[in-house]
């Protein structure tokens, strides 16, 4: 699978799992399992030998997500629709406020007009759109290039330019 | 006023080529109706009943001369000839065509002005007091701020997507002008114990299908925390603010459903962690920004005038003007006055391009080239020296901008409503057209005196009905249009939401039943009582049984009348 990250197109090799169900057997391999899930399975999560990410969606808390933080090479996020904006502010809260390092990762309904707004949030990677073109969608990152405030993404309000 | 500097002019400039691309793949089928809409809505296009209709932001109100000229110029070459002024200051073309948008976008960013975010579930068009600045009674003048946030919430990547539109509204003055109480955050500027000045900050207000009004939230925030604590509040909001119900989405009802003190705690909370972040406000960006609001130079010997006495003492219809029109200014010899666009027979706030272009050179002759758009559907000329009011009023005049009726029973505020509309329910336009035919008597109109009429043709309330001292609000009852008055409401610092009269009114008789109303009113008045206060006094049933006269007392009639 290819995907946006650090504004490129890359080859990705994490397996996301939406659902998992009680009996199934995770393959070897980085893997993105449901917050809850992990909430649930901790133990056998952390014996595994692979990288882990957890998924977490508008309704997941981000102070829980936090206290586990350590244990997370990447958190992606669901947008279950593009309009939804919850996940730019848990983006920017586990950026600013958890001092998250690894990899944030828009997932659902991630289309190029939000990506500039995601970035700025803190968003390094995304997982488009299946019926979306990831080179157009590369233009979202250059199309504005003036920031008047300040974000997750490092850039200080252009005032302090003037 | 504020000049954009290269960084903001980049900005607009290069929101312009975005919006460009944004409709070029819009209409080559890449982009779907649904994932274009919220795309042009932070454009300010609208589709609409007839055709798009585009909101371009006057930030705070304030307009040159030369961008006045442009709104002027855009009107003929994309439009009908005419611009509506909306309760957002802002302006509205009600038929331009998709394609030509992007070049509309860079017409207005020539002269540094956009659309950007005048719709959509993001922060609107700030709006303020349309006498920001020329005011006596201001603590401060609250344009600077205004700008401020202007360009904190342009393009906030947390906030793009928040779950319903987000409204700010700022006043510098002790008298409401703003509606401050009735937005999403509204801001006062006040003077604290030691002297200083910062923001009283409210929370939770809106009108809309459930109007309510903002609450304290903090008494006193320094400016320096203007942003953080603002970044407080919207975050709150944009984690825990409903979206499964458009209509519960709101901030309002976020407070209303958690409590302004539990609402307050979670926000105080939120801001302890960034309130000295990069969200700290340089003094230096507040001087910076203060430094373009500064007065122009005032002519000293403005007052030693004596042939505005002698106009007004020897013209009735120019001193009626004054009267009604014009407004005190905190310099000596100058007067603000406010052009109406409540002529009997435009719809109110309608302004034709020949209207914005002889304005823009009245400015020029006459106020400092600045002109302001009011949430009442007016313009402003803040700064004419007394000496020139009568030649500008007949300047004013030869263009139909001099109807002596502000504040009247005919200064009415009203939505586009059905005739452009597709949210509304019932005509707003026509019901204005009614009551400007019914109520030409000026004598009486002036002996009404002070009072605020306020339609929406739909709940919406984009007319603001709910704090009108009388709303009308336009319903649809089986597809009859119908009108439901309301009684009492105000948006100044005695905010109260209006008390419904009762059952909805048929299209044709709202005129006479506002007749009615005014009845009552000047039967019970006292002494210099106006309207709302004659309401406040006597309460709700005297209308009432006026317009919904009881059955027997309706037969009693009947029977006497046979005699």
């Amino acid at each position: 699978m290819q995907i946006i990250k650090d504004k490129k197109i890359v080859d990705d090799n994490w397996q996301r799992f939406v659902e998992i169900t009680a009996d199934e057997i995770l393959p070897t391999g980085d893997i993105i399992v449901p917050f809850a899930y992990w909430l649930d399975n901790k133990k056998v999560l952390l014996q595994r030998d692979s990288r882990l990410g957890v998924c977490i969606d508008g309704d997941d808390e981000t102070e829980e997500v936090a206290k586990d933080i350590e244990h997370f090479d990447l958190i992606a996020l669901d947008f279950p629709a593009f309009t939804d904006g919850r996940a730019y502010s848990h983006a920017c809260l586990l950026r600013e406020r958890y001092h998250f390092q690894g990899e944030l990762r828009a997932v659902g309904d991630v289309l190029r007009d939000q990506l500039f707004y995601m970035q700025r949030c803190g968003i390094d990677s995304f997982q488009l759109r299946e019926d979306k073109d990831m080179e157009d969608a590369l233009n979202a990152f250059t199309e504005i290039s003036v920031k008047y405030q300040s974000a997750a993404d490092g850039a200080e309000p252009v005032y302090k330019y003037r | 006023m504020y000049q954009y500097d290269k960084y903001d002019q980049k900005i607009v400039d290069e929101r312009v080529e975005q919006f460009r691309d944004q409709t070029r793949r819009y209409l080559a089928g890449e982009l779907s109706e649904d994932e274009f809409r919220p795309l042009r809505l932070m454009n300010g296009l609208y589709i609409q009943t007839h055709a798009p209709m585009l909101r371009v932001d006057i930030p705070y109100g304030l307009l040159s001369s030369r961008q006045l000229r442009m709104l002027a110029h855009i009107s003929r070459k994309y439009d009908k000839c005419y611009g509506h002024i909306s309760t957002r200051q802002n302006i509205q073309y009600n038929w331009p065509k998709l394609e030509t948008v992007p070049d509309i976008l860079a017409d207005l960013a020539s002269v540094q002005m956009h659309a950007i975010q005048s719709s959509g579930n993001c922060i609107r068009n700030i709006t303020s007091d349309q006498f920001a600045g020329v005011a006596e009674d201001e603590v401060e003048d609250p344009r600077p701020y205004c700008e401020i946030l202007r360009q904190w919430s342009t393009f906030h990547p947390e906030f793009a997507y928040l779950p319903r539109k987000f409204k700010f509204a700022v006043s510098g003055a002790t008298h409401d002008r703003a509606a401050v109480q009735v937005h999403d955050i509204g801001l006062y500027l006040v003077r604290n114990e030691a002297g200083e000045v910062g923001f009283k900050v409210l929370v939770g207000g809106g009108l809309g299908r459930t109007p309510v009004i903002g609450k304290v939230i903090r008494e006193f925030l320094e400016k320096k925390h203007m942003l953080s604590y603002m970044e407080a509040i919207l975050r709150v909001y944009n984690r825990f603010g409903r979206r499964d119900n458009i209509y519960k989405a709101r901030i309002k009802i976020l407070v209303n459903a958690t409590g302004i003190e539990k609402f307050a705690e979670m926000v105080e909370a939120e801001w302890s962690y960034i309130k000295d972040s990069a969200l700290l406000l340089d003094q230096k960006e507040i001087d910076r920004v203060r430094a373009q609001f500064a007065p122009p130079e005032y002519d000293k010997d403005a007052a030693a005038d004596s042939t505005f006495d002698d106009h007004l003492a020897s013209n009735q219809a120019f001193a009626a003007w004054v009267d009604r029109n014009v407004k005190t200014h905190k310099v000596s010899g100058y007067r603000a006055v406010v052009v109406s666009l409540k002529a009997p027979t435009i719809a109110p706030g309608d302004v034709t391009d020949v209207q914005m272009d002889r304005l823009a050179d009245l400015i020029d002759e006459y106020s400092f080239s600045e002109i302001v758009t009011t949430h009442d559907q007016n313009f402003i000329m803040p700064h004419v020296k007394q000496a020139d009011l009568f030649p500008l009023w007949e300047s004013l005049v030869e263009q139909d901008l001099a109807t002596p009726n502000i504040g009247l029973l005919t200064d009415i505020i009203c939505c586009p409503g059905l005739d452009f509309c597709s949210l509304a329910n019932a005509g707003s336009i026509p019901i204005a057209k009614q009551i400007n035919e019914k109520f030409n008597d000026m004598d009486y109109l002036h002996d009404i005196g002070d009072i605020k009429i306020k339609m929406s043709g739909c709940m919406n309330a984009c007319g603001h009905h709910h704090v009108g001292h009388i709303g009308i609000l336009g319903v649809d009852k089986k597809g009859v249009e119908f009108y439901q008055l309301t009684l009492g409401g105000s948006a100044e610092n005695d905010v109260s939401l209006g008390d419904r009269l009762g059952r909805g009114i048929e299209k044709e008789k709202v005129a006479d039943t506002i007749g009615q109303l005014l009845d009552v009113y000047v039967e019970q008045r006292e002494e210099q009582e106006s309207f709302l206060e004659t309401y406040r006094r006597i309460g709700i049933e005297p209308f009432k049984e006026r317009v919904y006269p009881k059955k027997n007392l309706e037969e009693k009639v009947v029977a006497s009348a046979n005699y």
